[in-house]
């Protein structure tokens, strides 16, 4: 069963923003019961199937690496961290709802993570400037998902998912949000699992099945699936 | 009225104290973190600013800027609410933020953070006990109690940071023409971790696939949790979970080993950064400026080394140093260089300067070190415990380096530190700081031998 095709995708996001908590239950479909602070890079695989319910319907792994540390870490640490950013397909972001700053470093980590790709020589270079022209042509898939949903107050929440709604926005990527110890906000069916599907679906697609023509002229493909949903601030 | 303008004098310069720490604690500590409590901000800043008043009064004091009286009243008000921060509020909010971590104590916190505080006055008035520090004849809740048991506190940690700033400070001077690590052994190391990395994805893609089978056919894997559930696991077990745990088991092992080779990697990257610098260093050493960086690090060097030796021989020769620097070079030049000159104007500017540079360099020193130690082992769940230790810590050291201080400074402005803080027994605190200046100096010669040993010599090339 080994031998079905793969793709990799990062999990990025501050210390303490529940990074593990959401591999473990986007793969294991259990809440993690003792989160404990991650060193190095964390590995889990989740079961795609890639067009569900259609002909064409095909199972993939999905890697989620779930790399730890700060973006305020030493050069050091920062450069042993770029050894996982090789060839990766996909991006999720993760942001704390009830801590702007992890929000905020989002820029960082996906600057980090993806000038890695740009500059194939040995030297990391990190210019610290967030650029929107950078991601208008990134070719690398994102998701932006907050956690710690339950935490905030039902009368922040308008405010908090307006932010949030901004930032998605910036990185030209869809987002969801939601709370790690709690399955029901991905369950079958819900408008963040049909979300999460679709992304995966992109990240695959871009993968194995767009190969042909990696230059995808006049409108970028994302148009076509992110800019025509309305973003709804109502969550089941 | 000139105890009015003396006042406003020292409330302005307090203000101005608050307003840096605040500026340090947001532009520096929590530059990564998102400040939630500020009463964690106001504490610290709190604490730096009366801190540092307390050196102001010593410069104060050299230059007999204000009047005496005025002087000794804000040293006094100084000192007891410094000493009210530092063993009432900082310790109890460290442990309101400690309990407020722990979910289950959440609902009773205040109850629970008092306990914490009452458990550390017992400990910390059982401090005092094991130490010949005060005379019998001072009252239980009197300044000196307390002093003494927070300057055993702040002596030992700045001895033990000294110590070890001594050994470190040549160590890393001549580590760098030592280490040399290439690009070839990171990429080795690299690549170990790389395969490290596959072998645990093939385990998980097995436990996926195991598990998406085992869902499609009705059988439900639970992990098992709690007490009972541990029972009924040696009881009952599908032959799929058997499986599972059995990878599982692996699966931990890999991922132990690839943290490890992380770690390792990491440390490998520090070092080549350490020996560019150096060959950076050396280029840069050419230059005019960068032979003045040279001397002085060739200097401190030295100096610590020196610092070492003394400390020994006051300990072997069980002697304390009378008299402080300043009257003592001041001698020296006239008894022998035959230079004459006016002996109270140059000794009340020399000692403010001397004075002046250790408590700048100490407070530059502290503030370093506090910050690298920050960013090290803090994370967003435990940053406003950790700040408030720091918090804790620097008044602590602050505190001490008074006590030490009076040592450098010529005898007729050692008067009012002896006045304010009481009948102490300081022959003691310089004792001890040898001592333990000594210990951690050993221990930090030893702790960096063993760390150089092991670390880099499994991954280079021979």
């Amino acid at each position: 069963m080994a031998s079905l095709d793969r793709v990799k995708v990062l999990v990025l996001g501050d210390s303490g923003v529940g990074k593990s908590s959401l591999v473990h239950l986007l793969c294991q479909n259990q809440v993690l019961g003792n989160p404990s602070w991650t060193v190095g890079c964390s590995v889990d695989v989740r079961v795609h199937d890639y067009k569900e319910g259609t002909p064409e319907e095909k199972t993939y792994y999905i890697e989620l690496w779930d790399v730890g540390g700060s973006v305020g870490s030493a050069s050091s640490v920062k450069s042993t961290r770029a050894v996982f950013y090789n060839s990766v397909n996909g991006i999720i972001l993760v942001h704390d709802l009830t801590n702007k700053k992890s929000s905020q470093n989002l820029y960082r980590w996906s600057l980090e993570a993806l000038n890695r790709d740009l500059v194939p020589t040995g030297i990391l270079v990190t210019n610290g400037d967030y650029d929107r022209e950078q991601f208008a042509d990134n070719q690398i898939p994102l998701l932006v998902i907050g956690t710690k949903l339950d935490q905030i107050h039902e009368t922040k929440r308008h405010e908090v998912l307006t932010r949030t709604a901004f930032l998605a926005e910036d990185f030209n990527a869809e987002e969801i949000n939601l709370d790690c110890t709690n399955p029901r906000y991905l369950a079958a069916g819900s408008s963040n699992a049909v979300k999460l599907s679709r992304f995966f679906d992109k990240v695959i697609e871009k993968r194995y099945f767009l190969r042909e023509g990696n230059q995808i002229p006049g409108f970028p493909d994302r148009k076509r699936f992110g800019g025509g949903t309305l973003k709804s601030l109502h969550y089941d | 009225m000139s105890f009015l303008i003396d006042s406003s004098i020292m409330i302005t310069s307090q203000i101005l104290f608050f307003g840096f720490g605040w500026l340090f604690f947001m532009r520096q500590l929590f530059k990564d973190y998102e400040v939630r409590q500020y009463v964690v901000q106001v504490i610290f800043s709190v604490t730096f600013a009366f801190s540092c008043t307390m050196f102001e009064l010593i410069i104060f004091e050299i230059l007999k800027v204000l009047n005496s009286s005025s002087r000794y009243f804000h040293w006094k008000m100084n000192l007891c609410v410094i000493l009210l921060i530092l063993v009432f509020m900082v310790p109890f909010y460290i442990g309101y933020f400690i309990v407020s971590n722990i979910r289950l104590l959440h609902k009773q916190r205040l109850l629970f953070s008092c306990l914490l505080w009452l458990t550390f006055m017992y400990f910390f008035w059982k401090l005092g006990d094991p130490f010949p520090i005060l005379s019998p004849k001072h009252g239980i809740l009197s300044i000196e109690q307390l002093i003494s048991r927070v300057g055993v506190i702040g002596v030992t940690l700045m001895a033990l940071l000294s110590g070890f700033g001594a050994v470190n400070c040549p160590y890393t001077y001549m580590s760098y023409f030592l280490r040399n690590v290439t690009d070839a052994d990171i990429l080795a190391l690299e690549r170990r971790l790389l395969q490290t990395m596959d072998m645990i994805i093939s385990k998980k893609k097995r436990m996926a696939m195991t598990r998406r089978t085992m869902f499609q056919k009705g059988e439900v894997h639970n992990k098992p949790s709690g007490f009972w559930g541990m029972i009924k696991s040696v009881t009952t077990s599908a032959p799929g979970s058997e499986n599972l745990t059995l990878i599982q088991q692996e699966v931990d092992a890999l991922e132990e080993l690839s943290r490890q080779l992380f770690l390792e990697t990491a440390d490998l990257y520090a070092t080549k950064v350490q020996g560019k610098e150096t060959k950076e260093r050396i280029e840069y050493s050419k230059t005019f400026k960068g032979k003045y960086f040279n001397f002085l690090g060739y200097f401190f060097s030295i100096y610590c080394v020196w610092k070492i030796f003394m400390a020994t021989i006051n300990i072997v020769f069980d002697r304390v140093g009378k008299t402080d620097p300043v009257t003592r070079g001041i001698e020296i030049t006239v008894n022998y260089l035959g230079i004459q000159f006016d002996v109270k104007f140059w000794s009340q500017h020399i000692s403010f300067i001397l004075v002046g540079i250790i408590i700048v360099t100490s407070i530059r020193g502290l503030l370093i070190t506090l910050t690298k130690f920050f960013y090290a082992i803090s994370s967003s769940k435990s940053s406003n415990v950790i700040v408030l230790l720091l918090a804790q810590i620097m008044g602590m050291y602050f505190v001490s380096s008074v006590l030490l201080i009076r040592m450098s400074m010529p005898l007729e402005y050692r008067t009012i530190i002896t006045e304010v803080l009481g009948e102490l027994q300081f022959n003691f605190y310089h004792r001890w700081f040898d001592v333990i200046f000594l210990v951690s100096a050993l221990s930090s010669i030893l702790f960096l031998y063993l760390a150089h040993k092991q670390a880099p010599e499994k991954h280079m090339a021979p």
